[in-house]
């Protein structure tokens, strides 16, 4: 099952290596991780897409915890949460397309942010599977160049992730 | 108001502090500064070894023995991976160390200097953490939590990276009292709830087991598990790492347990209906294939510092996240205050069955051969030191010897790698070991392959006359890779031959040593009384013993505990 893992860590260097060495010392995989300081800058806070077993991201919480940095962690899939991730892609848009790619940067409520007579340069914010959505949405031949930055997210209402 | 001090004068101001008496190392180019102050006092005294392996192996041999956090200084670069193997098997043996490294220049890191590694991502995935300081300001503080975090929790070894130039410039000094870390808060105390949860299966089993790990050493825990046990009545067995934590002379005790464990052990293990494990990780040496092991229906009580260790290959009923000291002290309390007992009938129809497995009497060997059994000699040693010694050991089929035949009734006398299994650990260990307690007898069982990979030290033992007795089962094999080519891989003794073997009488002399060579089996028992009357001697006993030997009982690989090979 796929796990969104949410943690606070030291800001120091070196920390980000010691989430990264531990995956792949102990064969966890990742499928995306984001990580940037908080409002408070001695933090940082990550956050971490994983498919696997139950037993296995049990595992990988508690190896988490272990690590000296790591000050809190969360799997939000454990409730209700909110996730987000930004993807922009660069498509080519010429003759009849243009209207066309239009109109389905709309329908999923992305803006286009950069044109030029042959391209479009879309954001587009969304859970990751409704990016994935889009890009099989649009005419593959079309697509330039994507870049995503991975999953973020927060847990609802009063659930509150905090040193 | 604080005169400044040099970041190699804080380095050792702060060893001092923390108490440290001796540390274990080697000079060069990047750790001058903190060595020519090392030279300026004589309150923490420095071991010089041969090797770096051996400074961080003979830290480690400290620690174990002495339950005090053992420390190593190395230079940069060469000196840094040579201790890798030392540190890494720390490591998988959770003991505390302090490391301190020397870096080149902080203005010279990354530029591929001489002599320079990056110690703190080599170190990485074999340290419990590790800091690499680059700012004097932080030294102080950084040294002392390192001691902290190594000794606290669940131990292990911290390294600590000090760049030269940081060792050479200058900073008010003042020590820490205690460090608080947001990030790092060991759980010692466990739940009350879950205890008392624990405490009534216990008194409910029928065919009940206590299975102790190192943490029961390492918690210093041996004198409660060992009231747990008589008070409760029930079967004991304790894995490698935590033999000495119950009493091996012991009537509980069925001995340990594993891939070389007894039959009663292994057997009890498999069959009973509730098991306390205190403590141990249920690793893959303990109880073979997780799978077989769940053929038998049985609650699991499950006590460990680290939580990452419950539920990992086992599924356990009741987890206690907790220092194994605390935890085991809230449930002899708890156990005490309850009027209930264990069911006897049940408990005495279960040590019937345990008798029946005892009297297959698994270790036997044949007593009457002509060629030195090497089970003869641990048991001779262990009649000559009347089990007082302390005994390290290297890796390999000795190490298997020395766990089944000497009877450890007390913690921290048995020292050897069992998570990592280091071979070349043995003789560095002992000095450590040595050192720690300088009126003990310590004797390193080793074999002919294991000893020579750390023979350097005993150069170092001579310098500073270290007793040491070592036992070297000399069988011209890498023992335990012969044992399996010749069950798993048809007797193809793919290079597990050694031939070209030093003259060990005359190697032990040339290092200042005495050497001895006993080939006869009526030769043992003199052999290690006169070694052992020699004082203030190194002696290495070279004992030639039957090349074909093998350690039985054998769980191979990938089955389960109860599907034993016996002799």
């Amino acid at each position: 099952m796929r796990h969104i893992i949410s943690l606070l860590m030291e800001n120091e260097a070196g920390a980000l290596s010691r989430v990264a060495g531990l995956f792949s010392a102990r064969g966890y995989n990742i499928e995306s991780l984001t990580v940037a300081p908080t409002e408070d800058p001695t933090l940082s806070r990550m956050t971490l897409v994983t498919v696997d077993s139950d037993d296995v991201v049990e595992q990988i919480t508690k190896q988490l915890n272990k690590l000296i940095e790591v000050v809190k962690v969360v799997d939000l899939s454990d409730g209700v949460h909110i996730e987000r991730e930004l993807m922009l892609i660069k498509v080519r848009a010429v003759d009849r397309d243009r209207e066309e790619i239009k109109r389905l940067v709309d329908i999923f409520r992305g803006r286009i942010i950069d044109v030029t007579d042959k391209s479009y340069t879309i954001e587009l914010t969304g859970t990751s599977s409704k990016l994935d959505a889009f890009l099989n949405t649009i005419e593959r031949s079309t697509i330039l160049e994507t870049v995503r930055t991975g999953a973020s997210g927060i847990g609802r209402g009063e659930r509150i992730l905090k040193a | 108001m604080n005169t400044e001090l040099t970041g190699a004068e804080i380095t050792i101001r702060c060893l001092q502090e923390q108490g440290v008496d001796y540390i274990f190392g080697y000079p060069g180019g990047a750790v001058l500064f903190i060595y020519d102050e090392l030279f300026k006092q004589d309150k923490v005294k420095h071991v010089l070894v041969r090797h770096e392996q051996a400074a961080v192996h003979a830290a480690d041999g400290y620690a174990r023995s002495s339950n005090k956090v053992g420390v190593a200084l190395v230079t940069s670069g060469p000196g840094v991976t040579n201790a890798i193997t030392g540190i890494a098997t720390a490591y998988m043996d959770s003991i505390p160390l302090v490391i301190i490294s020397g870096q080149v220049p902080t203005y010279a890191i990354g530029l591929d200097a001489f002599q320079e590694v990056d110690t703190v991502g080599i170190t990485r995935p074999c340290v419990k953490h590790n800091f690499l300081v680059k700012d004097i300001a932080e030294l102080a503080t950084t040294i002392k939590k390192a001691f902290y975090i190594a000794s606290t929790g669940r131990p292990g070894p911290v390294l600590v990276d000090i760049p030269k130039d940081v060792s050479q410039q200058k900073t008010g000094f003042s020590y820490p009292e205690s460090v608080a870390m947001r990030s790092y808060n060991p759980i010692t105390k466990g739940h009350s709830g879950q205890i008392r949860k624990a405490a009534q299966l216990i008194l409910d089993a029928k065919r009940p087991m206590v299975y102790a790990g190192g943490g029961v050493i390492l918690s210093d825990a041996a004198l409660q598990l060992t009231e747990l046990v008589r008070m409760l009545g029930f079967p004991c067995t304790n894995t490698l790492m935590g033999l000495g934590g119950f009493p091996a002379t012991d009537k509980h005790s069925v001995g340990m347990l594993g891939m070389h464990g007894t039959y009663e052990a292994n057997m009890a293990m498999q069959h009973c209906d509730v098991l306390i494990a205190i403590g141990a990780r249920f690793d893959d040496r303990v109880i073979g294939n997780p799978k077989h092991f769940f053929n038998e229906e049985r609650k699991i009580i499950h006590i460990d510092i680290d939580p990452s260790s419950i539920s990992k290959r086992v599924k356990v009923d009741i987890p206690i996240v907790g220092s194994v000291s605390d935890v085991l002290d809230e449930l002899i309390k708890l156990l005490h205050a309850h009027k209930g007992k264990p069911d006897q009938v049940a408990l005495k129809t279960w040590w019937a069955q345990i008798d029946l497995w005892r009297a297959r009497d698994c270790l036997k060997y044949d007593r009457a051969s002509a060629i030195i059994k090497p089970q003869m000699v641990v048991e001779k040693l262990y009649q000559v030191t009347e089990g007082n010694a302390f005994i390290t050991s290297d890796v390999g089929q000795h190490q298997m010897w020395a766990a089944q035949f000497y009877k450890f009734d007390k913690p921290r006398r048995w020292i050897n790698s069992g998570g990592l299994g280091t071979m070349g650990f043995g003789l560095p260990a002992a000095m450590g070991v040595q050192f720690a307690n300088p009126k003990e007898l310590v004797a390193c069982i080793t074999g002919e392959a294991s000893i020579q990979m750390c023979i350097q030290e005993l150069s170092t033992c001579k310098q500073y006359g270290l007793p040491l007795k070592i036992v070297n089962l000399n069988n011209r094999y890498m023992g335990m890779v012969r044992q399996w080519q010749e069950f798993f891989h048809g007797n193809r003794y793919a290079e597990s031959y050694m031939n070209a073997l030093p003259d060990f009488v005359k190697l032990a002399e040339s290092y200042g040593h005495v050497g001895m060579k006993i080939e006869q089996p009526s030769d043992i028992e003199g052999a290690l009384k006169e070694a052992f009357g020699l004082k203030d001697r190194l002696v290495f006993m070279d004992f030639i013993t039957d090349q074909t030997e093998n350690v039985f009982p054998m769980v191979p690989g990938g089955k389960g505990l109860s599907e034993m090979i016996l002799v």
